[in-house]
């Protein structure tokens, strides 16, 4: 399996998400932002960071580099993307996934583990995973999930949410929301599912002595899906 | 020809920083605020001429990439 993992300028977990993809068997390509043209991927991330120093708004001008129009044609084809953190504000920026990510409810940059529960296991990223509540890392300032009334139904008619923040049982409540999201929404899917955004750092998750495996379940999961 | 554009939270969105800043002032002894909203400005000097012209490519340019429209609101409040 060949991934490629977009480096913007800014981008400060790329590496750690090369790193992770690599652990489970990817063949991992670090692509830059100015490139224009993909390798041959079957799945391409856009990792967390601070592109372009979170100018203007948070992935909004990273939304528009080189890469992204080779990107978008990708997605459009039916190409995996994983958006992570930064990386799902690009996608919401370009258009890829509906709604936007607001400045955190209390103002506060959140560093801190999680619980997420998996929604929707219809589809490549979650499919016969093991685990339903999964214990991720958030680090963001921006990431309080919103969008449109006609953005939220239909997100929900089309069960476009992947993951909710929730507690250890897998209750999603408004205890659980640790940014102000709307529905505790963590990440969504595009319409056709090939497309996921999260605000949650799997990769950050990848071994028992630094944080914890949950990231580990994803990823074994999520190599094998894709075979 | 400059065009001057602001950049504001659409009316059912949230600004915590708004209300930050309303309760500071609160705080700072002025009275009789109902709400504050924060938003952005932009000057773009172009070499356009047309002010029609002028203000529709900034138009195109709010849409595309200043602001957001799932959220933001823009109004081009100036052209000289």
């Amino acid at each position: 399996m060949h991934s490629s993992v977009i480096t913007f300028p800014g981008s400060n977990c790329d590496r750690d998400m090369d790193v992770a993809l690599k652990k489970f068997g990817f063949k991992n390509k670090m692509i830059w932002h100015d490139d224009v043209e993909l390798p041959k991927s079957d799945l391409v991330v856009l990792p967390g960071g601070f592109s372009y120093g979170d100018y203007l708004r948070c992935g909004s001008m990273a939304s528009k580099s080189k890469i992204m129009k080779s990107v978008l044609n990708f997605a459009q084809g039916g190409g995996k993307v994983m958006g992570v953190c930064n990386g799902f504000q690009i996608l919401v920026e370009s258009g890829l996934l509906p709604g936007v990510l607001l400045r955190n409810k209390y103002l506060e940059f959140i560093c801190k583990n999680v619980f997420v529960k998996a929604n929707n296991k219809d589809n490549s990223y979650f499919k016969d995973d093991k685990k339903d509540v999964y214990k991720f890392h958030i680090a963001h300032n921006e990431g309080n999930y919103f969008c449109s009334n006609e953005q939220i139904k239909e997100i929900n008619d089309n069960n476009q949410i992947a993951l909710f923040y929730s507690d250890e049982n897998g209750n999603v409540n408004e205890q659980s929301n640790p940014n102000g999201s709307l529905q505790n929404i963590a990440g969504i899917f595009n319409k056709q599912k090939n497309v996921i955004g999260m605000m949650p750092h799997p990769e950050r998750m990848i071994d028992p002595a630094l944080s914890g495996e949950d990231g580990s379940i994803f990823f074994e999961n999520l190599i094998n899906n894709l075979k | 020809m400059k065009i001057s554009v602001i950049i504001t939270l659409k009316k059912d969105v949230l600004d915590p920083q708004g209300k930050v800043i309303h309760q500071t002032l609160d705080g700072m002894g002025f009275e009789g605020i109902n709400e504050v909203r924060q938003g952005k400005y932009f000057e773009i000097d172009t070499n356009e001429s047309d002010k029609k012209k002028a203000e529709a490519k900034v138009e195109e340019m709010c849409k595309k990439l200043l602001a957001n429209l799932v959220i933001e609101d823009f109004k081009i409040i100036g052209s000289q």
